[in-house]
């Protein structure tokens, strides 16, 4: 039996797998289906972690991560978490192997996943022009044109990032303003390639055997359609969390939630259900950010420890 | 121990012709495709034999990228005897990697 089982490898889990083992926990197992690191490794660039002093990619920010983390005994299982349970004082994860796991304490920190913007045409051209990762696939429309849809600062960021490869970047946004940081935002605004196109509403990716050929628009103060010639749609509208793990047979979840699914904790990351923690952006309030996640990780290790003395 | 095929212009058609074959179309700046690098290991290790567990890197074979229309990454396709049968793009767990690889044998 697992003293402490932490489901999900991005900053949060590994830094709580860090502390626990540190701190004297033997059996910690972090569950993460492939390499640790997590969303900031979709990231071209990061200043603004405390202590990087270079401009680094968020790969090359996570990079050794996983060596620190493990040092003390963590172990790292490759397998996807597909359900917790828990009945009296233990916990059973089922794998996606089959597989049952029992642990007398668990970390929920398995993050978001990107939202769907609900165009039509979205699910039908993913991975045929529709991305949610403009550094894994920017590559591929060098010289090309390409539209971002969505307003907050991963769209302006990830538009900046594009306009560097492709010929012009159309951003559109449903307001009348983005909700990025004005740092971003005017930053935006020197790129002559990027066109802002405000106020408008995505009606229709179209395209062909190829893959994604267009985008259609609609201004919303005239409701005129246009279409924008563009082979690649790359959506920031957003995340949801991956709540999936904490969904019980009977449609419950294990814990308390908020309305958005993200999980309610006390300041010690603490659950509503004794013995299961969350931390990183999928508890409430999170500001998403990767010190926050580490953070969040640290003191949830502590918990884990202070609760199973 | 069975370890992953890395797939060219040259080796491509000769190496997945025949049998099952898993190719992994990835790039080193490309944060989930470096995710599902240690599992791609863990594949070829479980499938030695059994199937053919390839990677082709997309910044050196845009050609091929190009032919099998891959527009973003991972894009992973399960062909058998030389036909795609299932692509899947966007990084997966293991087991599902698995489950298809074994309805394919």
């Amino acid at each position: 039996m697992l003293d402490f089982a932490i489901i999900g490898g991005g900053p949060a889990g590994l830094t709580a797998g860090l502390y626990a083992t540190r701190g004297g926990l033997k059996n910690v197992t972090m569950f993460e289906k492939g390499l640790p690191g997590g969303q900031i490794t979709q990231s071209s660039e990061i200043e603004n972690y405390p202590g990087q002093l270079e401009i680094v990619t968020g790969l090359e920010l996570m990079d050794k991560w996983p060596e620190q983390c493990k040092r003390f005994g963590l172990k790292h299982d490759m397998n996807e978490v597909l359900q917790v349970t828990k009945q009296n004082d233990i916990f059973t994860l089922t794998l996606a192997s089959n597989e049952k796991v029992e642990a007398k304490s668990v970390l929920i920190s398995t993050g978001s996943v990107p939202k769907s913007a609900n165009i039509k045409g979205e699910a039908e051209f993913f991975g045929k022009g529709v991305s949610t990762c403009a550094t894994c696939d920017g590559f591929f429309y060098k010289g090309k044109d390409v539209a971002v849809i969505g307003g907050g600062d991963t769209a302006v960021e990830e538009a900046i990032f594009l306009a560097n490869i492709c010929k012009t970047v159309y951003i559109i946004h449903r307001r009348d303003s983005f909700r990025a940081s004005p740092h971003e935002v005017s930053k935006m605004d020197s790129y002559s390639n990027i066109v802002q196109v405000l106020q408008h509403n995505t009606n229709e990716i179209i395209g062909d055997n190829s893959g994604v050929t267009g985008l259609r628009v609609e201004d919303k103060k005239t409701n005129e359609i246009k279409t924008l010639d563009v082979l690649g749609v790359f959506i920031f509208v957003g995340r949801d969390v991956l709540n999936a793990p904490l969904k019980q047979d009977d449609g419950s979840f294990l814990c308390d939630m908020n309305e958005a699914g993200e999980v309610i904790v006390n300041l010690n990351m603490n659950t509503s259900t004794k013995g299961l923690f969350a931390a990183g952006d999928i508890r409430i309030d999170a500001p998403k950010q990767v010190v926050c996640a580490a953070s969040d990780g640290a003191i949830a290790g502590i918990a884990a420890i202070s609760y199973l003395q | 121990m069975g370890k992953y095929i890395e797939l060219t212009n040259e080796n491509f058609e000769a190496t997945t012709s025949e049998g099952v074959a898993l190719v992994d179309f990835w790039a080193p700046w490309c944060g989930p495709c470096r995710m599902i690098a240690p599992v791609i290991e863990e594949l070829a290790a479980d499938f030695d034999g059994k199937a053919a567990i390839c990677k082709v890197n997309t910044d050196e074979q845009q050609e091929l990228a190009s032919k099998f229309a891959v527009r973003s990454i991972p894009t992973i396709l399960l062909m058998k005897d030389g036909e795609v049968v299932e692509t899947m793009v966007g990084a997966a767990s293991k087991a599902a990697f698995a489950e298809k690889l074994n309805a394919l044998l």
